[in-house]
């Protein structure tokens, strides 16, 4: 079933879906972040994918682009899931948001920037969410100090 | 000798029963005010993490804090001590120090388990290691979380400590500053 919304979805966006991928039956679909908005749109118009469960970021550190936005969709209706990723290159790292597409991609994609350092453009509200709001930094990325900036870095157990 | 110590003890005190009446005790006003301190210690009602769940067991039936004269208190205005009952993180410490800062004089701080004592197993970032770099404490307890009897021993400690203060009725009206005990 998935594989028929993978078809629809790559007939609708040939040139931005770059990977297609299906391990245990999860279907997880790689894209250009540029159309995501319009992608997001059609996969909840046009495939049912009413709600959003979850938006989150990874960092791979080290790999070019080095980060990835992760959008994990579900189908109430079907009770059917699908993994949208698009990957954001560290200089500026932005994606347009969806919250237009989702509501609840507002606070996730605040979640997002207060821990990874991703931006989304067109978000209503770009605030910290989690960390206080003068903290400096994205704790989340692989480069930053488990400890905190102000600390020497962990030397393991002293006695 | 013994004997005529122990007879001039005797008439001394019948000396002041003629003086005074019966019913009257002798005692300093530091001692009568670190005693009513020390026992009716009213701790703010403030949880953090699972030492919280510790704590209101101490304060319920089986253990009942209410028999030493430690009664939850809502409100900081009516709280003698603040027991810093779990993780203290960095977004979470201006709402303690707000907290702190509205109790009354004199004030005392329990920091209780290991989170609060020393950051405990969270040596990260986001929490700040031991609330003795911002709140002067007065007892550590630790543990993660401690059990009742050890809030409780606690507590018994802070009371003792209390009771070993000196000048507290004089700083009560302005002379000088309490002695910690």
């Amino acid at each position: 079933m998935s594989q028929a919304v993978v078809a629809k979805l790559k007939g609708a966006f040939a040139a931005s879906v770059l990977d297609v991928k299906e391990h245990r039956g999860e279907v997880t679909v790689t894209v250009k972040k540029d159309e995501i908005v319009a992608i997001c749109q059609f996969l909840k118009d046009e495939a049912g994918y009413n709600f959003l469960c979850d938006l989150c970021g990874v960092d791979y550190l080290g790999q070019e682009p080095r980060f990835m936005v992760v959008y994990n969709l579900y189908n109430i209706t079907t009770k059917e899931r699908l993994r949208i990723k698009t990957p954001v290159e560290e200089q500026g790292a932005c994606v347009d948001t969806v919250s237009g597409v989702w509501s609840t991609a507002n606070w996730h994609e605040r979640e997002c920037w207060d821990l990874m350092g991703i931006k989304f453009a067109g978000h209503p509200d770009l605030r910290r969410i989690l960390m206080p709001a003068d903290w400096e930094g994205h704790p989340l990325r692989k480069d930053y100090p488990l400890q905190g900036p102000g600390r020497d870095p962990y030397q393991g157990r002293l006695s | 000798m013994g004997v005529t110590q122990a007879t001039e003890q005797v008439s001394g005190v019948e000396n002041y029963n003629n003086v005074l009446g019966n019913n009257i005790l002798t005692t300093s006003l530091d001692k009568v005010v670190n005693w009513s301190r020390s026992r009716s210690l009213w701790p703010m009602t403030f949880g953090l993490a699972c030492c919280a769940i510790e704590m209101m067991a101490t304060g319920a039936a089986r253990f009942d804090l209410d028999r030493m004269g430690v009664l939850f208190r809502a409100s900081p205005r009516q709280a003698d001590v603040i027991i810093i009952a779990g993780t203290v993180t960095h977004k979470m410490l201006p709402v303690i120090e707000v907290v702190y800062e509205q109790m009354p004089e004199p004030k005392y701080v329990v920091a209780m388990g290991a989170c609060a004592s020393s950051g405990g197993v969270f040596d990260t970032y986001s929490v700040v290691q031991g609330i003795d770099q911002v709140l002067p404490v007065d007892v550590y307890v630790p543990g993660c979380p401690p059990r009742p009897e050890s809030l409780l021993y606690g507590l018994i400690k802070l009371q003792e400590k209390i009771m070993r203060e000196r000048n507290s009725f004089g700083a009560a009206i302005g002379a000088g500053d309490v002695i910690p005990g």
